[in-house]
């Protein structure tokens, strides 16, 4: 009995796409044909968003993972700058700053009268704590690169704080901006994971483990106070569930929704809102160019002439926009490259002949669990197959991924979005998954790091976008859209995703 | 019946610790670290270095099995890698979803089923019973987490009775947890229910044939009450088999419909925390699991006893 219950476990996963489009179609059928419900009579001050994944824990200097920023980014926390909705930096805790002129010494005035949630008094000693817990030893930040740089934390009064660095970081002030650089306070450390205590217009209240986040308004909020007096976020990863929920107002906003096929037909409700907006994430074919016959630019060219990124994008209907290199049209210094290998499958097998890649020549495609992997690697295999080459399809798990693929760099190929914003450097790191090692590309951006005219550093974005388009080490796919489902009249949600966030701040209810 | 007990007690201590062993050996040689997935891509070596050594990965292979039993033989579960909290805690919460949710399911679906095997059996070959064990075949053929979505489509989409998804949580009334609870609860019994009626009817059928109900009916008991009195008690045996297999499916095999449902329950703790190498989590649960398994069967052995005067539980005849 108990086998043949497990049997229809696995059964499911196998129909579960099929019965999930199905399902969706009926439920959809059904709720544009019930009748509206009724209008509340008050505003409405409460929100329910809801979020696929389930954060591991609630601190964001301790882990990577985006639905910890999800949940607490700028609606707990907030650091020194914070990004906007358009990927600016922006003043956070510190309310201007200057720079001194070799680019070495940052100057933060700090607001005066902040406090965090547990009353602990906001000023430059949490400044030094936070940065130097991230510099430890024993740190577990995620992105301590960040703080690298940094030399030294002075503080000549409390509401000054001098960051001088070792060498000059262009980027710096957007990196302090990131949920991994948000101030903590030394008496509460103990507990953040799990109670965690900020100085942001919300405040914890409590979190139902596998179901919801709850937060209330923060009355002593330093700054404009937030509209909502109250909000909870649950965690739906089943796309009919999430669905179901959004149609039967249960949830009144998903920033991020995972059930594409549902979105014609809630479009054309007048009930909710479909916002497509951009992320951060480039969605890559990446390469091993350590191995054969990847070491080969013709043959890193000649995957990039053979794979369609239009059609690519249509066929897993994500709204993605193609990229040409490692970088997203909605960041600031954005160089379209997305001509450089027009779809051209003649070209691709002359190339590929030219570098004696024989026609049937096998290669395997490592598949981590999301859908752009998973069937935009089926897609990308029957583009390949049209230019002579012969791809083996590996799905894995994503823990398996990180250990072969990104630990070991044991692949020929694999797709998958690098969410981190703006992050050229990883092209110029000594040891990378798929080892790209190029001088040139290395002495320019270290130019860039170093520049710190506006007009130069943009001038130098571009020059390293075009260096990896050149180049090819990865086949550039396209942009990861953010597809956003919300109750229209729900206002102030960010329709773009510089980085994962889902700042509540300015949230409301139009009525 | 005190050897049994014994007998009982050193299998179920047999069975944890050979539980224990696999599950531990299976998650070492699973591909994957726990810290590079807490930290992400982005993470430096040193940085990957300290985490493992906050969560004790470091340690040899050996030593880390042996403190973890040694943890569970003194009532300690040890601290999830992700969550950061304590195992048991984590068990403790999900327990609250999960135990009321298998007992309801199970409720209903014995609610369901006995009537209408003992009715299909009654109509043997009738209209009646043709119906009910199509209607039965049906529900096994029904995937009970297709069923939940029609369920949510008919009475939260449709109807606005009662929530999509999620659970109140007990501190939100016992009213409001149990009425989050029931649509789940249905799509799990209605599947469960419908193999129950089968066994139901057959084990009721073979009874009916039996000496005893014949005696009973010649000496004048109408049908109805020879039928509920003589014949039902006698084919409870393999009904109260099956509901504990069922009851132990119940526990953790519930992952679809809780995530159909969005409920926290047992079944997506252990699916993320596989997911997540949350390997401390995973080996726990498995062992509890286990246990709980074994008690069940035990359960349903002394059940055995109390059904049947003749079954005696020391093994002697």
């Amino acid at each position: 009995m108990l086998l043949f219950r497990t049997h229809k476990i696995f059964g499911w996963f196998r129909m579960s796409r099929y019965f999930e489009r199905l399902l969706t179609a009926s439920l959809l059928a059904t709720a544009l044909a019930a009748p509206a419900f009724a209008a509340p009579a008050v505003a409405r001050d409460t929100l329910t968003l809801g979020m696929v994944l389930e954060p591991p824990f609630l601190d964001p200097t301790a882990g990577a993972a985006a639905a910890i920023r999800e949940v607490t980014y700028q609606n707990i926390y907030e650091g020194l700058t914070r990004i906007d909705a358009k990927g600016d930096v922006k003043p956070g805790l510190a309310e201007s700053w200057t720079i001194s002129a070799d680019g070495l010494t940052y100057t933060f005035k700090l607001h005066s009268g902040v406090s965090f949630h547990d009353g602990t008094k906001f000023d430059c000693s949490i400044v030094k704590f936070s940065y130097e817990r991230a510099l430890a030893p024993d740190s577990v930040n995620a992105q301590k690169g960040l703080f690298e740089p940094i030399a030294s934390i002075a503080c000549p009064d409390p509401t000054t704080a001098v960051i001088t660095l070792k060498r000059p970081v262009g980027t710096f002030l957007f990196g302090m901006g990131w949920g991994d650089a948000v101030m903590v306070a030394p008496n509460s450390i103990a507990t953040e994971k799990t109670i965690p205590v900020g100085t942001g217009p919300f405040r914890f209240k409590r979190w139902v483990k596998g179901d919801r986040v709850e937060m209330e308004r923060n009355p002593d909020y330093w700054g404009a106070k937030p509209k909502l007096a109250a909000v909870t976020m649950r965690f739906v990863s089943d796309p009919s569930a999430a669905t179901a929920a959004i149609l039967a107002g249960d949830i009144d906003a998903f920033p991020q929704f995972a059930a594409p096929e549902a979105l014609d037909a809630i479009k054309a409700n007048p009930k909710f809102v479909v916002d497509i907006g951009s992320t951060a994430g480039k969605t890559i074919l990446s390469l091993n160019n350590d191995r054969a016959p990847f070491t080969d630019v013709r043959v890193r060219r000649a995957l990039a002439y053979a794979i369609d990124r239009t059609a690519l994008v249509e066929a897993l209907s994500n709204y993605g926009k193609p990229i040409g290199s490692h970088y997203v049209p909605s960041d600031a210094g954005y160089v379209d490259f997305t001509g450089a290998y027009p779809y051209d499958p003649a070209r691709a097998k002359a190339l590929l002949a030219e570098a004696g890649v024989k026609p049937g020549t096998e290669m395997t495609l490592k598949l981590p669990p999301p859908a752009y992997a998973r069937r935009g690697g089926e897609v990308i295999a029957a583009m390949l197959e049209q230019v002579g080459l012969k791809v083996k399809l590996v799905p894995m798990e994503f823990a398996q991924w990180l250990d072969q693929v990104f630990k070991q760099s044991d692949f020929d190929m694999t797709i998958i979005a690098h969410t981190e914003a703006r992050d050229l450097d990883i092209y110029a790191r000594d040891k990378y998954y798929f080892n790209y090692h190029s001088p040139e590309y290395r002495a320019l951006f270290a130019q860039y790091q170093q520049a710190t005219d506006p007009a130069k550093q943009v001038e130098l974005l571009g020059a390293l976008q075009r260096k990896l388009s050149e180049d090819e080490p990865n086949v550039f796919l396209f942009a990861l859209a953010k597809i956003g489902v919300w109750n229209a009249k729900v206002k102030g949600l960010w329709d773009n995703s510089p980085i994962p966030a889902n700042d509540l701040s300015g949230v409301y209810w139009a009525d | 019946m005190n050897g049994f007990l014994a007998k009982r007690l050193v299998a179920l201590v047999l069975t944890l610790l050979a539980a224990s062993l696999v599950v531990f050996l299976v998650l070492e040689v699973l591909p994957g670290d726990p810290a590079s997935l807490i930290l992400g891509t982005s993470a430096r070596e040193d940085t990957l270095a300290a985490l493992r050594h906050q969560m004790g990965l470091d340690r040899p292979v050996w030593l880390r099995y042996l403190s973890w039993v040694y943890g569970l033989v003194k009532g300690d579960f040890g601290t999830s890698y992700t969550y950061n909290v304590p195992v048991a805690e984590l068990i403790g919460e999900r327990v609250v979803v999960s135990l009321p949710l298998a007992i309801m399911a199970i409720l209903l679906s014995t609610l369901i089923a006995i009537p209408t095997g003992v009715m299909a059996a009654a109509r043997r070959g009738k209209a009646a019973d043709t119906t009910l064990m199509g209607a039965s075949q049906l529900g096994m053929a029904l995937p009970n987490f297709w069923l939940g979505i029609l369920l949510i489509l008919l009475f939260s989409v449709t109807l606005h009775w009662l929530p999509a998804g999620g659970f109140a949580g007990w501190d939100a009334g016992v009213g409001r947890a149990l009425a989050t609870l029931l649509l789940p609860a249905l799509a799990l019994a209605l599947p469960q229910a419908a193999i129950l009626a089968r066994v139901t009817r057959s084990a009721v059928l073979e009874t009916l044939g039996q000496d005893y109900v014949r005696t009973a009916l010649a000496k004048g008991l109408t049908g109805t009450v020879a039928l509920w009195r003589h014949a039902l008690p006698n084919a409870l045996i393999p009904v109260v088999t099956i509901i504990g297999l069922q009851f132990s499916f119940l526990l953790a095999g519930t992952v679809i419909i809780e995530n159909v449902f969005t409920l926290p329950g047992l079944g997506r703790l252990v699916f993320q925390a596989i997911e997540q190498r949350d390997l401390i989590v995973v080996e726990d649960l498995v062992v509890l699991l286990a246990g709980s398994v074994i008690v069940v069967n035990f359960a349903v052995d002394m059940l055995y006893a109390v059904l049947d005067p003749r079954v005696r539980l020391d093994g002697a005849t």
